[in-house]
């Protein structure tokens, strides 16, 4: 139908948009870099106009963003669904009383942050981050939610790498992504 | 010169009641103030965007860069409001691919910051945004180096001034706006 048709084309804009670099941040790996898209401004609003239709009537109460690139792309849509937004951390970023969860890397481990009461029992949140890989920030930015009891609705990336399938690792918790690449 | 949001602005003074204060964060004696109590306010976080974008929304902006991380949160609604690019300043080694970067002095070292080379041409108007303004010294480099690139930085805008830093004076006769000024 034809709105299904609408939306096709502004992936497609959406998609050729988003620059390759190759060996970033080392050999062998393919960086998707989603600045090129911002410098866009007809497919960043598109972007956003996609996620705001698919949430804006799924009475959610928090969009959560993941540090960096999630500050980018969350806000925009908070603002647009009447949803609070919350910055999910790098350690030691956020002032006050925070909680952590930590997780494995390839070498390794990392921890990421958010505010004791920025989120409140039984709200249903919304995470947001430009591209998921394999997903470990994610799953961890889910346990965090969980743990002070709210619920994830699902988790929106721009870019998803289909050959990571980095979406298994999120406990059945629905992932979408607007653009999916093969590969690293 | 810095102008200041009128206090007759009854969006002001709940934008400003938003805004909660740590105390010695990140060091004793630092009065922190935290902007993110503002985004779980969805009314103030529209009112701060929507004040900012009456006030560039004429004014021919073309790019509207935004420092890293709470930068990012600020910039890109405006930029999506007016029409215009969102061009990230990062810390070092986050943009992949080709940068430029301008070094600034801290109390104790250095940093740096970072642009895209081609994210910004020539003779473009640039809006710089960051949450707040202490020092200047991170929004003179950032202006220094968009500078470099032959863009002309219309105006700096920031949420939180804090007053007694004096952080225009490292500006020069660059215009800066501050939504909320507080005592350091």
């Amino acid at each position: 139908m034809s709105g299904s048709r609408e939306r096709d084309s502004r992936v497609a804009r959406i998609d050729a948009a988003i620059r390759v670099i190759p060996d970033f941040p080392k050999p062998g790996i393919l960086f998707r870099d989603v600045t090129t898209l911002l410098l866009d401004h007809q497919a960043f609003k598109d972007s956003i106009d996609i996620f705001v239709e698919r949430y804006k009537d799924l009475k959610i109460d928090v969009v959560a963003g993941i540090e960096a690139r999630g500050f980018i792309f969350g806000p925009p849509v908070a603002l647009a669904i009447g949803a609070k937004f919350v910055p999910i951390r790098k350690p030691r970023k956020l002032p006050g009383e925070v909680i952590s969860e930590e997780y494995t890397l390839e070498y390794g481990t990392d921890c990421i942050e958010m505010h004791v009461g920025a989120i409140q029992s039984g709200e249903r949140v919304l995470i947001v981050d430009d591209l998921i890989a394999t997903g470990g920030t994610l799953q961890a930015a889910i346990k965090l939610i969980e743990r002070v009891g709210a619920e994830v609705v699902e988790c929106a990336l721009l870019v998803g790498l289909t050959d990571l399938k980095g979406h298994l690792k999120l406990g059945g918790k629905p992932v979408f992504v607007l653009v999916e690449y093969e590969g690293a | 010169m810095s102008a200041v949001a009128r206090d007759g602005d009854p969006r002001v003074a709940r934008i400003s009641a938003a805004i909660r204060v740590v105390p010695d964060f990140p060091k004793p004696g630092i009065r922190f103030r935290d902007v993110t109590t503002l985004l779980l306010d969805h009314q103030s976080f529209k009112d701060t965007i929507d004040i900012l974008v009456e006030k560039y929304k004429d004014k021919n902006i073309d790019v509207v860069a935004g420092i890293e991380a709470r930068g990012f949160i600020f910039g890109p609604p405006i930029a999506l409001a007016i029409g215009a690019k969102f061009v990230p300043m990062r810390k070092p080694r986050k943009l992949p691919g080709e940068v430029i970067g301008e070094e600034y002095t801290l109390e104790y070292g250095t940093d740096r910051i970072e642009l895209h080379v081609g994210a910004v041409q020539p003779g473009e108007r640039v809006l710089l945004i960051d949450d707040l303004i202490a020092t200047g010294g991170t929004l003179r480099a950032a202006i220094s180096l968009l500078e470099r690139v032959g863009a002309q930085v219309a105006e700096c805008a920031c949420v939180i001034g804090l007053r007694d830093l004096k952080g225009q004076e490292r500006l020069g006769s660059k215009p800066l706006f501050i939504l909320v000024e507080c005592e350091h």
